[in-house]
C-alpha cells in the first residue's frame, strides 16, 4: 500500500427500517476522517441518516470466475418456493 | 458534471477470439460488468481513460467557476455556486473510484492529469470572463454534460453506470441555476442583456466541441459502442444537444452566434432538425493538445492544490499511523 491514503466502501441507511446500502468508495487515513469524508462526499442531499465506512481491504469477496457453481445450484430448487405445492382454493388464504 | 467524446483511446485487445466472443455476447444480452469480472484488456484501458478522463474533467471544471464564488451579486447565487461547485468535486470522487476498480490507482491517475498525459474536457480551458458567464456554463456546459451523462446511465460497465446515475440525479440544478441567471440578465438593462449575448457568443462553439470530434474523425467510437461503453454517437448527442438548447435560447431573447443556423423540415428522414454551420475542429485540437488559453494555468492550479495539501495528507497518515501504534500496545 506504501504511501498511499486507504480505500474505504461507505454504506448508507436512507432511513429506519432500512438496511445500509454500498453507495461508493472513497480514500481516507482514518475510520474518523472516512466517515466525515463520506458524509462531504455522499449525502449532500439527505441521502441517509447513518453511515458505515470499512476498509476494503477488510472485505473478503467471492470469485466471479465461480458465481457458476456458487449460485446456479439455487436455480432448480423450484421446491423451495411456495407456488411449488398445490393447495386447494377451497382451503383459502395460506 | 462534464464528459466529452474520448481522445486517442486503444482498442486493441489480444485475448482469444473465442473470449472475445463470449465477452460480446454478455454485452449483447445487456449484462452489466462488474469489477472483478474478465474483460477484454482493451475494455479496460478505454474506460480506464474515459472515467479518467470525466472525472478529470469535474475536477478542472471546478476552476472556472470558483473563481466567481467571491463575486456572486448576491447570497442565493453565491450558495448555489459553491454548492454547484462542491457536486462537481463529489462527482469527480465518484468517477475516480469508478476508475479505481478497474486497476489504475488514484496517484496514477493524479500523476496523469498533472503531467498532461490524460485529458479534460476542452471547454474549461477557455475563461469566463463576466458573471454572465456562469449562466451560460451552467446552461450550455452542463447542459452538453448531462446530454452525454444520461446515455453513460446505461454504459455496459456497473461502477461507471452507477456514478452516472448519482450524477445526472445532482446535475439538473446546475443547468436550471444556469439558465436562470440568463433569464434574470436577459430581463434586466440593455447592457446585462449584452453580457448575456456575449457569454452567448464565446461559449456556443466549445459547447458544441464538447461532444467531441465527428464519428467518422472519432477512431474508436465504433468499438465504444460495439462495447456499450458508448450508448449514442458524438454526432447524434450533439444534434440533440442542439434541438433542445437553440428554442431555449430564442426565449431568452438571443442569438445563437452561427449565421448558418437554421430549422430544415427535411433533417432526420422528414423529422426536421437544426442545419448549421461547421466547428472549427482546428481550434478544438490546439486547445485539446494543450494551446488553448487557460491550460496552463488550470494545470498549474491543480498542481498547487495537490502540493499544497501534501503536508495534510502526510499528517493524516502519520497520525493514523500511530494511533494504530498505541491500540497495539495497549
Amino acid at each position: 500500500m506504501g504511501n498511499e491514503t486507504p480505500l474505504w466502501e461507505v454504506f448508507i441507511r436512507p432511513r429506519n427500517g432500512l438496511a445500509h446500502k454500498h453507495v461508493g468508495s472513497l480514500h481516507a487515513a482514518d475510520e474518523a476522517l472516512a466517515l466525515s469524508a463520506a458524509r462531504d462526499v455522499y449525502t449532500r442531499r439527505e441521502e441517509g441518516n447513518s453511515i458505515w465506512v470499512v476498509r476494503s481491504a477488510a472485505i473478503a469477496a467471492s470469485d466471479p470466475a465461480r458465481a457458476g457453481e456458487n449460485f446456479d445450484p439455487a436455480e432448480d430448487k423450484i421446491y423451495r418456493h411456495p407456488t411449488f405445492y398445490e393447495i386447494p382454493d377451497d382451503v383459502g388464504h395460506m | 458534471m462534464y464528459s466529452q467524446g474520448l481522445i486517442g483511446a486503444d482498442g486493441s485487445t489480444e485475448e482469444t477470439d473465442r473470449f472475445l466472443e463470449a465477452f460480446q455476447a454478455r454485452i449483447d444480452a445487456e449484462e452489466k460488468i462488474e469489477p472483478m469480472d474478465p474483460m477484454p484488456e482493451g475494455y479496460r484501458r478505454t474506460l480506464i481513460r474515459q472515467i479518467g478522463q470525466h472525472a478529470h474533467s469535474e475536477v478542472v471544471g471546478m476552476l472556472p467557476e470558483g473563481n466567481w464564488i467571491t463575486r456572486a451579486p448576491s447570497l442565493k447565487r453565491k450558495l448555489a455556486l459553491l454548492a454547484k461547485v462542491q457536486d462537481e468535486g463529489g462527482h469527480g470522487l465518484y468517477l475516480y473510484s469508478a476508475a479505481e476498480t478497474l486497476g489504475i490507482t488514484r496517484e496514477q491517475m493524479t500523476d496523469e492529469l498533472h503531467s498532461g498525459k490524460a485529458k479534460y474536457s476542452s471547454i474549461f480551458n477557455y475563461p469566463t470572463l463576466s458573471w454572465a458567464d456562469m449562466g451560460a456554463v451552467g446552461w450550455l456546459v452542463d447542459g452538453a454534460a448531462i446530454m452525454n451523462q444520461i446515455a453513460l446511465c446505461r454504459c455496459s460497465y456497473g461502477p461507471y453506470a452507477r456514478a452516472m446515475v448519482r450524477v445526472c440525479a445532482e446535475e439538473s440544478f446546475h443547468q436550471r441555476q444556469g439558465y436562470e441567471i440568463m433569464l434574470t440578465l436577459c430581463r434586466g438593462t440593455e447592457a446585462q442583456k449584452k453580457m448575456a449575448q456575449d457569454s452567448l457568443n464565446r461559449l456556443w462553439w466549445p459547447s458544441l466541441m464538447m461532444f467531441g470530434p465527428h464519428d467518422g474523425d472519432s477512431a474508436h467510437s465504433e468499438q465504444s459502442m460495439k462495447w456499450k461503453i458508448k450508448r449514442f454517437s458524438n454526432d447524434a448527442l450533439r444534434e440533440k444537444f442542439i434541438a433542445a438548447t437553440v428554442p431555449q435560447a430564442e426565449f431568452l431573447g438571443l442569438t445563437v452566434p452561427d449565421p448558418d443556423l437554421k430549422w430544415d423540415d427535411g433533417l432526420n428522414g422528414g423529422k426536421g432538425g437544426y442545419a448549421h454551420g461547421d466547428i472549427d475542429w482546428d481550434e478544438f485540437w490546439r486547445v485539446v493538445k494543450g494551446d488553448g488559453v487557460m491550460n496552463r494555468e488550470r494545470i498549474a492550479m491543480r498542481k498547487a492544490a495537490w502540493d499544497n495539501g501534501a503536508w495534510v495528507r502526510e499528517a493524516a497518515l502519520a497520525h493514523a499511523a500511530k494511533r494504530c501504534d498505541t491500540l497495539a500496545a495497549e
